[in-house]
């Protein structure tokens, strides 16, 4: 009885973004997710760390790594995963958020992961459910597990991630894979350069322990990673730039500009990519720069020991 | 029933309009108006026998004028209704608001005005003072009836939530404004420029990931405005300004044009590190900025730069915020807590009492033209009575107003209103 009343008061962490986390934190999940690497190469895949526990899936925006990589580490840890397909849902009838997590949260899940085209979704979420909730990506806000494993990634090939200078280039205004790396990279001892037109860096970005270039030549001169970030077609659009062709000229990742970076230095996307736009398509594929297939593989391990971790 | 003179003594009485600010009292006549004020009002001056109320350690001051108010009739009335306003306001010490003209349908023609008249004549108990739309549907192209509406009772033209985006259309409003020497109120955020922002464009929001609105976007409106009446100088009212920025410009625009400056309760007693984690209630136009800016805006009204004082009350219901912050709505109820909010900055030293009263009274009756916010021999007997000291603690479940979004929820206050009077009559009455 005692037990059950501990656990009653107790609430769950919640992943919901890595400016919430420690750096003993961080570098635990990090640990975590080395074991994982192995077990993902091995024949047998299958664990039963958790055994027995629900996972809900609640993309509301279309994914397909992400979303994945979600689902292999549940079932790889012999969870029962369940992924919501929202356009068939309720959600589409004008439900809200606080009435689908409530929904969701009757049938006892023990973990949900969220992506949501809102910043701020997955707090909202975790107010309203029992059990804990993992950030998939919010709006522009936070996608946790991606900086993660871009820390791990770059763990495996650089040893530690203090020192390094690091370049993330792009849509940094609309990239919340940009804002969980700065949090960790910079809490993991990295100099972190942002490069990217006027235009598509937020307000006082200054503030956050970053240097700040417009110029790629002069933001990835010696650095250990450039990280590319997708740019999304929409931007042409509404006037945050002109085309496609002048933003490669400036700021696409092409075999000049790398020349700036340290020789051995490595190459980063979080994928999707748009190759000719935002990286030249040779590099994006040169196995000896590119880790990007890296990335994808080890989203699984750490998206593992995020669940393991978190479930618990 | 009869009425009979009512005598009230001992209080500290405000009145910025006859610059009263003395210990005196309050007489109101057989017809609810006022027949003296101030410290002539004494146990010696009145008739022995008559029964007096004793407001010892009480302030009075004149019924509160709250010039942006959105009143829910007609459209909304399941986020407010004229009564239950009026039970909001009347807790708040407040007698007389200008309601907003965003309601659906908007108050753009004057039939709509003659039925909002009507029904307020039937269920409000404080004066209501509505505003029409400067352009039909407020859709910012084509000018209402300014002549028309306005001598059907309209005491002021705003789009209310928008603002005029096109400067031709703006400068037409200005000049026929002039001709029928009608008040135009702005709501200045140029929505270019804040397309799809929701809170102050800086650290915050690029912490939170939520699209921002720059300061500029208020300072643009306020600059293209100013520059066009210098050409033609109607009367011209910015509603609320939330900025440093903006506060700089009419500094210097102050000399060379003639307009009056709003700001809203919200951006004077909150910064934008209260947004916290999301906190849809704090989705606020203009936004809440940094505390740079709002010790700017303290400032601005200690340097008469602004006029007037302001609740912005926007009921929401419970489902227009239980969402996430996107798709919230903007807008938070406040009519209640106006002056006790506003008392903090007293307390605080920030702003005399005197002043504040002026910002909520007298500023804002002669701006719009009308007879109130006073305590003149003669006026409605419209006032309210406050214990300026009296600790308590907001909390929705105790606020009249039908939405309960208010900004302060748990805030410790200090100050409160004792009882409301309009025309004479005590409508209002802490319990």
């Amino acid at each position: 009885m005692a037990s059950d009343t501990q656990k009653a008061i107790k609430s769950p962490k919640h992943l919901l973004g890595i400016q919430d986390l420690k750096v003993s934190e961080i570098k635990h999940i990090l640990n975590e997710a080395q074991q994982f690497i192995d077990l993902n190469r091995s024949k047998n895949k299958k664990s039963d760390i958790l055994k027995g526990k629900t996972q809900i899936n609640l993309f509301f925006e279309p994914s397909t790594r992400t979303q994945s990589s979600f689902e292999l580490a549940g079932k790889r840890l012999g969870a029962d995963v369940m992924s919501m397909n929202i356009t068939n849902s309720a959600i589409k009838k004008g439900e809200t958020l606080i009435d689908t997590a409530m929904t969701l949260n009757a049938m006892h899940p023990d973990i949900i992961v969220i992506r949501h085209q809102d910043s701020g979704a997955c707090n909202l979420l975790s107010q309203k459910v029992n059990c804990a909730v993992l950030n998939a990506g919010d709006g522009r806000r936070e996608h946790p597990t991606q900086a993660l494993l871009d820390a791990l990634t770059i763990i495996n090939r650089k040893k530690s991630i203090e020192g390094l200078k690091i370049a993330i280039c792009g849509d940094i205004l609309h990239s919340r894979v940009a804002r969980s790396n700065i949090y960790l990279l910079t809490m993991l001892g990295a100099n972190v350069n942002i490069i990217g037109p006027t235009n598509l860096l937020p307000k006082d970005l200054d503030k956050f322990g970053v240097n700040i270039f417009t110029d790629m030549k002069k933001g990835v001169r010696d650095c250990d990673i450039v990280m590319m970030l997708r740019l999304q077609n929409e931007r042409m659009s509404s006037s945050y730039l002109s085309s496609n062709r002048e933003y490669y000229e400036y700021y696409g990742l092409s075999p000049e500009k790398l020349e700036f970076a340290k020789t051995d230095a490595l190459i980063m996307h979080p994928g999707p990519m748009n190759r000719g736009i935002e990286i030249d398509t040779m590099l994006a594929d040169d196995i000896n720069k590119s880790v990007i297939k890296e990335q994808v593989e080890l989203g699984v391990a750490v998206r593992m020991a995020c669940l393991k971790i978190f479930c618990s | 029933m009869i009425k009979k003179k009512q005598y009230f003594l001992n209080a500290h009485v405000i009145d910025p309009c006859n610059s009263i600010n003395e210990i005196g009292g309050l007489i109101i006549d057989e017809q609810g108006k006022i027949e003296a004020a101030g410290k002539r009002v004494n146990k010696i001056n009145i008739p022995n026998r008559e029964k007096f109320v004793d407001l010892n350690g009480k302030h009075i001051f004149p019924g509160i004028v709250d010039m942006r108010v959105f009143g829910g009739e007609p459209g909304y009335e399941y986020k407010e209704n004229y009564r239950s306003l009026s039970e909001a306001a009347l807790a708040g010490g407040i007698t007389s608001v200008v309601t907003m003209p965003n309601t659906k349908p908007v108050i753009d023609s004057v039939s709509i005005v003659d039925f909002i008249q009507r029904r307020g004549r039937d269920k409000s108990k404080i004066n209501l003072f509505p505003t029409a739309t400067l352009t039909k549907d407020a859709g910012g192209m084509n000018m209402c009836e300014f002549g028309l509406l306005k001598n059907k009772g309209i005491v002021g033209f705003t789009d209310g939530i928008k603002s005029i985006q096109s400067p031709r259309v703006m400068s037409r409003i200005i000049k026929s404004a002039y001709d029928f020497d009608c008040l135009v109120i702005q709501h200045a955020e140029d929505q270019e420029l804040s397309k799809d922002g929701m809170i102050n464009d800086g650290i915050i929001s690029t912490k939170l990931g939520i699209p921002g609105i720059s300061d500029l976007a208020e300072k643009i409106i306020i600059e293209r405005d100013l520059s066009l009446l210098e050409e033609t100088n109607c009367r011209y009212h910015i509603s609320q300004i939330s900025s440093r920025k903006s506060l700089d410009l009419i500094n210097y625009k102050k000399d060379t044009v003639n307009f009056t400056t709003g700001v809203s309760i919200n951006n004077l007693a909150l910064n934008e590190n209260d947004i916290g984690e999301f906190r849809t209630f704090l989705k606020l136009s203009p936004p809440l900025r940094t505390e740079e800016d709002r010790i700017s805006l303290i400032e601005g009204i200690n340097k008469n730069l602004i006029d007037v004082l302001v609740s912005d009350h926007k009921p929401e219901d419970e489902e227009s915020k239980r969402l996430t912050f996107s798709q919230a709505a903007t807008g938070a109820s406040g009519i209640e807590t106006l002056l006790s909010l506003a008392l903090e900055q007293f307390h605080n030293g920030s702003i005399k009492l005197e002043k504040i009263i002026e910002l909520i009274t007298h500023n804002p009756a002669k701006i719009l033209k009308i007879n109130k916010g006073n305590l003149s021999v003669g006026s409605d007997g419209d006032f309210c009575v406050v214990d300026i000291n009296k600790p308590w603690i907001v909390k929705k479940e105790n606020l009249v107003s039908k939405s309960k979004n208010t900004s302060i929820e748990g805030r410790k206050l200090q100050g409160k209103v004792v009882s409301t009077f309009v025309k004479g009559e005590e409508l209002f009455k802490i319990k």
